[in-house]
């Protein structure tokens, strides 16, 4: 398959893993941004080739993961409410508030609707006139068009039934937070190429620049993630600090300038709380006041942003990328995706479920045959 | 319950509109349901046992039987390359085949919606009766009822089978050896994602078709030719992972299997790509995996060749003496990962 088989080539990533061990003096750590990113590390093993002294912590990209408890509680209230249709993405469904899940809420008799687009929803909207139906609108920049684009054309009809529960997050901010935390070991990043995709990369080069380390906007196939590394780490060596872009097979300086006109038409950038991050300035989209008809915080009320509860792991240690899942105590004993303590084990695409699912096979006596 | 035309005509409605869908009353036992049997299903299915009208079948048999059962819940009812009802004949036709045993006699329980059209219900009973030729079974005795509308999707099917067994020794996990060869009858992953691409309406062009399939007759292949078959499995929910999973558990063995060389066809490979799902964890609906001896590997991938059904089929990796109930696939980087079972609903990421 076209930009797929020829990014999983075992010679092409042995020659990177290969380079990368030539060129490296001394340890360095990176963090690679996105959840998806964390998913191909674990699933193709590329861990496992990257030379000694040469760690990847994985970083806070997955919407699921970073979706605070309030907006859950908040989705869970909502379909509640006589004549509503809630829909979300499938894995929002199964993450735990603090009474429950939407799954759950749905077997109690809650009409909710896993859909894959707010398209989708926006549709059932025009098809049952008589019914509320409120999307629960999470995700990073990637999917922040597409929702806006829902909202954009509610508007544009006049569809009266239709809001958005909207809990959108931006990348950046949250990269400037991890490097000016206390403790922090991110010595340089694979940014998210497919939040380049829609944003471009100048957002990058202030961060790059004040805080001295390298970005480089890294797609998700191993030998894409293996070129971002030793992109990164040829910068380190050489005292670099740039944005540099491994994946400009899909992402341009400027970004999707459609795209970014709808998201500033429809979203204003607002402060947002990352579930087991705590606040960041200016790391959130909320809807903009001419949208007030089509937020569902206006129509069913604000969502009240409280403590979180204590779950007894490590989740917002590793969403910062200051420990690793398999240095929690609960990982694969107490914790495992069926009876998840954290959010990080709860989302397919979270690093402790990555770790889970992946997690190392001893190697076999006798070898498969080939 | 003699149905003489007159008679007919003073209970019940003339054909007429409300004729053309399921009512409450074709599940009643009354004369709606007599006609529903005389004017649908006996027809559509036209088996004489079925004729007889009789409360249940009569049926000679010698020897050891299986016996199975299943349930079919699947929306949309039609989808690219089967239905509910081909479906139900060949996920029981199969299960039968996993025991080892010639599927022989099914029974189709239905329950049907209230306001399902009599079209589509035929559709499904032709269906049925061609899975069912197809496959060589009968279906002896059936049952129907109706619910309400709204308390069922069009309709469910329950199919039990019996089949005769004719493997010589019993298939089961605890027969697993190491260095036995594993080997897989086509590509995987079709069936799952060419429903959720019907239901949800994805629109692939061209569209995945289900791989929905009977595999009786490649697997009695393997066991009239005297292979030494220890184990067999038809990885339907949960995949190919869960099912590895499930049998390496059970027989306290590892299974190592070699990614590169499990069929996908590029389709489905994409389309899981593009919603975040594993193919290894994916329905199929017409494979089977066969444990057999390293040594009658070739002598079986001969015969499963000559079947269309598995004529694609491949070793896919061996029995290890590893850890036990661990199944680990090598990747195409050759870094192996250990598969897991499917934890609840598949249910596609955000980005």
């Amino acid at each position: 398959m076209r930009f797929r088989d020829e990014y999983r080539q075992a010679a092409t990533a042995r020659g990177l893993a290969d380079a990368l061990a030539a060129i490296m003096t001394r340890p360095w750590t990176l963090m690679e941004v996105c959840g998806g990113q964390t998913h191909a590390i674990l699933r193709f093993g590329v861990d496992a080739l990257l030379p000694p002294g040469l760690a990847l912590v994985h970083g806070p990209g997955c919407p699921v993961c970073v979706t605070p408890v309030d907006y859950i509680d908040k989705a869970i209230e909502i379909a509640a409410c006589p004549g509503v249709i809630l829909c979300s993405f499938g894995d929002m469904l199964r993450v735990p508030g603090s009474a429950g899940t939407l799954l759950e809420a749905r077997a109690r008799g809650a009409d909710i609707r896993t859909v894959y687009s707010p398209l989708d929803a926006l549709a059932l909207a025009r098809a049952a006139p008589g019914r509320e139906i409120v999307f629960f609108a999470v995700g990073f920049e990637t999917t922040a068009p597409a929702n806006a684009l829902a909202a954009y054309q509610a508007r544009r009809e006049g569809l009266g039934n239709f809001s958005l529960l909207a809990s959108h997050f931006r990348v950046p901010p949250a990269m400037r937070a991890i490097l000016a935390a206390p403790g922090n070991r991110v010595q340089g990043f694979l940014a998210a190429g497919h939040v380049c995709t829609i944003m471009g990369m100048d957002e990058y080069e202030p961060i790059a620049a004040a805080h001295r380390v390298p970005i480089v906007v890294t797609g998700f196939e191993p030998v894409d993630i293996l070129q971002g590394v030793l992109s990164c780490v040829r910068q380190l060596e050489a005292g670099q600090a740039l944005v540099e872009n491994q994946y400009a097979r899909s992402v341009r300086q400027l970004g999707n300038g459609v795209a970014k006109a709808l998201m500033a038409e429809v979203f204003r950038v607002v402060p947002r709380h990352w579930r087991g991050i705590g606040a960041i300035a200016e790391s959130g989209l909320g809807l903009a006041p001419a949208y007030d008809a089509w937020n569902a915080e206006c129509k069913f009320g604000p969502v009240r942003q409280g403590i979180e509860p204590e779950r007894g792991c490590i989740s917002g240690q590793v969403l910062r990328g200051t420990r690793k899942p398999t240095d929690c105590p609960a990982f694969a004993t107490r914790c495992t995706p069926e009876r998840p303590l954290g959010v990080t084990m709860v989302s397919s695409e979270g690093a402790c479920a990555a770790y889970y699912r992946y997690r190392d096979a001893p190697a076999p006596v006798t070898a498969a045959p080939r | 319950m003699s149905g003489g035309g007159a008679e007919f005509a003073l209970t019940c409605p003339p054909l007429s509109a409300a004729d053309e869908t399921v009512q409450l009353a074709h599940g009643s036992g009354g004369r709606a349901m007599a006609r529903l049997l005389e004017t649908i299903i006996r027809p559509a299915l036209a088996e004489p046992e079925l004729d007889r009208q009789h409360d249940g079948a009569i049926l000679e048999a010698a020897g050891q039987l299986a016996f199975t059962t299943d349930s079919y819940v699947v929306r949309p009812l039609f989808f690219p390359g089967g239905d509910i009802g081909a479906l139900a004949v060949n996920g029981t036709v199969n299960d039968l085949a996993m025991c080892g045993a010639r599927p022989l006699w099914l029974s189709v329980g239905l329950i049907l919606e209230e306001g399902l059209p009599l079209a589509t219900l035929g559709a499904v009973l032709a269906s049925m009766r061609a899975a069912a030729a197809a496959a060589g079974v009968r279906l002896v005795t059936g049952d129907t009822k109706v619910v309400e509308r709204g308390k069922a999707d069009g309709m469910f099917i329950a199919t039990a089978g019996i089949g005769q067994v004719v493997a010589p020794a019993p298939i089961a996990p605890d027969r697993l050896r190491p260095g036995d060869a594993v080997i897989l009858s086509g590509d995987i992953g079709r069936h799952g994602m060419a429903v959720m691409a019907a239901r949800e309406g994805f629109g692939f062009t061209p569209a995945i078709a289900s791989d929905c399939a009977a595999v009786a007759a490649p697997v009695l292949a393997l066991l009239a030719a005297g292979i030494a078959v220890h184990c067999l499995r038809d990885p339907t929910r949960g995949g190919l992972a869960s099912a590895m999973v499930e049998i390496a558990e059970k027989a306290q063995c590892a299974i190592a299997l070699d990614e590169a060389l499990i069929p996908v066809r590029a389709d489905v490979a994409a389309a899981c790509d593009l919603l975040g799902l594993d193919p290894l964890q994916v329905a199929c609906e017409g494979r089977f995996v066969a444990f057999v001896p390293s040594t009658d590997a070739e002598p079986a991938l001969a015969l499963l060749r000559a079947h269309p059904v598995s004529a694609e089929a491949r070793v896919i990796g061996a029995v290890t003496v590893g850890s036990a109930g661990q199944v680990s696939c090598r990747g195409p980087l050759g870094i192996a990962r250990a598969l897991d079972m499917l934890s609840g609903e598949a249910l596609p990421r955000i980005c």
